[in-house]
């Protein structure tokens, strides 16, 4: 990264880290406990501003990303130290902070100024928050209490470094390496003995500990074990040898003062610097030698930091991985695609060999089919994300909203490990944040409520997402009122809907998806205007999925949405009319059968139904769809499949089964535009193109008898 | 092939020339912007998709190397007598605005380089192609040729390729 290097090659990479930070830091700060804020979360939501910052101060033009982050390091360092006692509003802010941030990132990444006013606002509460501190401090003057110590250094940050070198001159620095291996150990102990003199040394399997005269400050120390090991790995701090310890009581009490970074040895003769060498982390000692004062940092510090903090982060994270953009993966996949159908092909034109003959060549291709099959599940799970990258979004959403309507909410999420593909999860988000809030909105009780019909007062929103086949079920389940039957079909029969009294739950409740259907008595912020559960649905089904309802009066309700675990492939049933072949969804198939000519009635002249079991189905012929030439006209020799959506069955009239395989979902709109009927295109085993039906439109037509055309 | 684009590339932008695909529809050569076109195939009526419910120029989707290609019969859209596939029928694969799109003409028969001054206004009477997608009309020796503005055209609402909404 020598001058002249054009940095904004490193934005991207920048952006991307800063919104992962982001969404850490958010997710840190709700689950801190306000009462008793765990230390290590504190540090955790400190580093990941921490980091922030000194990536935007590294680059020099993201100022306002730079500035709030300060503020909020600040802050969020004063309460780690024990400066600043948490409050419930200060995670607000500080989640409002973290919004802003977010916004401030997506505009720099748009390369827009971000909204000054949204960071003025911020600045401005975190500067009031910050107030408070001083003010606290200034009202207990110098009393030699812990907390008034570490207001030393913000008045006089030029002079800690000299402290700690004073410090260190006092005591030997002890530094710890954790979790290495043993060569390691023995070039690290090397290392040591080159920078100060090793006064002791004690080694465990995978830990080193050395006791250093040295007067080498403690982060150069720590930066040269970098070289070795990650710097969560070594801790560096000032500590009296423990043979010497052992008789000098004040070391006892160092050693826990220490390992909390609270600096609370006020009688110690280093009182400024303490906070900055008895900190526990290297990382945390390079921060706090930083001035507190609200002025920039220095501009040698910051440059080294971002990158030490960011490969820690890398590491922290456990597995590694490298950050690949999509449209590559895509790239693959296409490819890996191509392979399978010349693989194809291929099986095709052996298929006419002589097997005795070219035996091995047939081996061979059979091993390739195989290979080539591997690797496309493979490519295809490059895809798959975790839906924990969807619930993790959720506790905010359910704090927030709980306390606007003044619910009490926990939320559960179950199989945050299920994966699903990169392109469903993105639009699974909004279906899913609506269909939360709609059950805090409508489902949940209030407290007063719950306790009056004896539930917890606390309501249970639990989201879960399990593999069924090769469909992901996703459910949001409350434990609330469940749906009200009356106020629906009251609403259904006054809006027209043909219903009754008698129309059982399961055709009253998907009533709710309807356009311009709302139940909610009064529209409130965050729903009841009913143009909601219809875009859900509208998004669900957009997706290649569909929604369910199951509600029990008194004990809540459950909607399950069920998709494709991905868009690239599809298990489909090739069937062919006339010349032509059509892929059928495999997953709307149930089953398909040559209807004899009692099963067949005509209800009017267009209009015919076919008897299965009892049932009768609409009868679609896809040649007058697709309006193909030299189809089978004669129906009871062609073959019907009987087709479902949602909870409509229909018989699609085709004139031969051709197989079922899985294919590759081509998108026709990239370089054309939609075709009514048709969801997508697929490439067959000799290199044709396939036209994908698109089953939901089919049943439309079933129902109206009329397909949209262009 | 790039390569060799770039070359003719900055030569013509010295002799402020520019080359042109020439391809015929019945009697008429048309010129296309040399640098819209992918490549030239051969027709084959077997590797065409047909799409229903679509005007009846659009021949239907393709398959070029994994990408679903629709192709466009000109002679169709244009309403000329003679439409035939024959093997000189070629497929001229365009590259336009980051869609790909394959057009059915009779044949191609030339790539030409025509100074500015070889280009004049297009002319207001009736061509196969409404005057507003022609640039222009070029002479060759004894040679016309009509100028198309194959994007504008092949993106217009007319063709009905892509989304209205994608139009505008």
């Amino acid at each position: 990264m020598s001058a002249g290097v054009d940095l904004s090659q490193f934005f991207d990479t920048f952006f991307d880290e800063a919104d992962e930070l982001l969404t850490d830091m958010e997710q840190l700060l709700l689950n801190l406990d306000v009462d008793d804020p765990d230390i290590d979360q504190l540090n955790g939501i400190f580093r990941a501003a921490h980091s922030i910052k000194g990536g935007a101060g590294t680059f020099g033009c993201f100022e306002m990303l730079a500035d709030t982050t300060h503020l909020l390091e600040n802050l969020l360092d004063y309460i780690r130290r024990n400066e600043m006692v948490l409050r419930k509003d200060m995670i607000d802010i500080f989640l409002h902070t973290k919004d802003v941030l977010t916004d401030q990132v997506a505009a720099y990444r748009n390369q827009q100024e971000p909204s000054r006013e949204a960071y003025e606002r911020i600045c401005a509460q975190l500067r009031e928050l910050a107030a408070e501190r001083h003010g606290g401090v200034a009202s207990q003057p110098a009393s030699a209490a812990p907390a008034a110590v570490p207001a030393s250094p913000a008045p006089q940050p030029a002079a800690s470094p000299a402290t700690v070198a004073a410090s260190v001159a006092e005591l030997p620095l002890k530094v710890q390496i954790v979790r290495i291996n043993e060569k390691d150990i023995q070039a690290l102990a090397d290392e040591m003995a080159l920078m100060g003199e090793v006064l002791h040394k004690e080694q465990g399997t995978d830990t080193l500990t050395l006791w250093l005269k040295t007067s080498t400050p403690a982060d150069d120390i720590a930066a040269v074990c970098c070289f070795i090991v990650n710097e969560d790995q070594v801790s560096v701090i000032a500590e009296a040898l423990p043979t010497i310890g052992a008789a000098d009581s004040a070391v006892a009490a160092a050693a826990p003062a220490s390992s909390e970074g609270a600096g609370a040895q006020g009688d110690t003769p280093v009182p400024a610097s303490d906070s900055a060498v008895t900190s526990s982390t290297t990382e945390t000692a390079a921060e706090t030698s930083s001035p507190q004062a609200a002025t920039p940092p220095p501009p040698p510090k910051p440059k080294p930091k971002p990158a030490a903090s960011s490969a820690g982060n890398a590491a922290g994270g456990g597995s590694s991985t490298i950050r690949v953009g999509v449209e590559k993966v895509d790239q693959i996949i296409n490819l890996v695609g191509e392979l399978v159908i010349t693989q194809a092909m291929l099986v095709q034109t052996a298929s006419t060999l002589d097997p005795v003959v070219h035996d091995r060549l047939l081996n061979g291709i059979e091993q390739l089919d195989r290979n080539a099959r591997d690797l496309q599940e493979a490519v295809m799970s490059i895809r798959m994300v975790p839906m924990d990258y969807v619930f993790s979004r959720f506790p905010r959403v359910v704090r927030e909203a709980a306390a606007r309507m003044g619910k009490r909410i926990t939320l559960v999420t179950q199989g945050a490990a299920t994966e699903l593909d990169k392109s469903l999860i993105e639009r699974i988000i909004d279906p899913l944040t609506h269909l939360v809030r709609n059950s805090i909105d409508h489902g949940v009780e209030t407290p007063e409520r719950r306790q009056e019909v004896g539930k917890n007062p606390e309501g249970v929103i639990t989201m879960t997402a399990q593999h069924h086949g090769g469909q992901i079920v996703i459910e949001v389940r409350d434990d609330g009122a469940g749906l009200n039957r009356d106020r629906i079909l009251k609403k259904a029969m006054q809006q027209g809907f043909p219903v009754n009294e008698s129309t059982p739950d399961e055709e009253i409740w998907p009533l709710i998806f309807a356009p311009g259907f709302s139940t909610a008595e009064k529209v409130t912020e965050i729903s009841g205007r009913g143009v909601g559960m219809d875009v859900v649905r509208r998004n669900i089904q957009g997706m290649g999925g569909h929604i369910q309802i199951f509600s029990k009066a008194g004990e809540g309700s459950t909607i399950r949405i069920v998709l494709p675990l991905t868009l690239a492939i599809l298990d489909g049933m090739s069937v062919r009319v006339g010349e032509e072949t059509f892929i059928l969804p495999l997953s709307n198939v149930t089953e398909s059968l040559q209807p004899t000519t009692e099963q067949i009635r005509a209800i009017s002249e267009s209009e015919r139904v076919l008897q299965v079991r009892g049932d009768y189905l609409p009868l679609v012929a896809l040649h007058e769809i697709f309006d193909v030439q030299e189809a089978e006209k004669e129906l009871t020799r062609a073959i019907a499949v009987i087709l479902q959506v949602q909870d409509v069955r229909f018989a699609l009239m085709v004139d031969h089964l051709i197989g079922q395989h899985q294919v590759v979902v081509k998108n026709l709109e990239a370089n054309y535009r939609k075709i009514p009927g048709v969801s997508a295109a697929t490439i067959l085993g000799d290199g044709s193109v396939a036209l994908i039906v698109d089953v939901f439109a089919l049943m439309q037509t079933s129902q109206n008898q009329r397909l949209a055309t262009v | 092939m790039s390569d060799h684009a770039d070359i003719h590339q900055s030569a013509s932008s010295e002799t402020t020339g520019q080359e042109y695909l020439v391809f015929t529809l019945a009697a008429q050569e048309y010129g296309i912007d040399i640098l819209k076109v992918q490549e030239i195939r051969g027709y084959d009526a077997q590797t065409v998709t047909r799409i229903a419910n679509v005007p009846s120029f659009v021949k239907g989707v393709t398959n070029l190397r994994g990408v679903i290609v629709p192709i466009v019969d000109m002679r169709i859209k244009f309403n000329l007598d003679n439409v035939e596939y024959d093997h000189q029928t070629v497929v001229v694969i365009l590259n336009l605005k980051s869609r790909v799109v394959g057009i059915v003409v009779d044949g191609v028969s030339d790539v030409l380089m025509l100074q500015k001054s070889q280009i004049s206004a297009a002319p207001q009477f009736g061509t196969a192609f409404a005057t507003e997608y022609l640039t222009g009309i070029g002479t060759v020796g004894e040679r016309m040729l009509i100028l198309v503005d194959i994007e504008k055209l092949m993106t217009s609402e007319e063709m009905a390729l892509v989304e209205a909404a994608a139009v505008a």
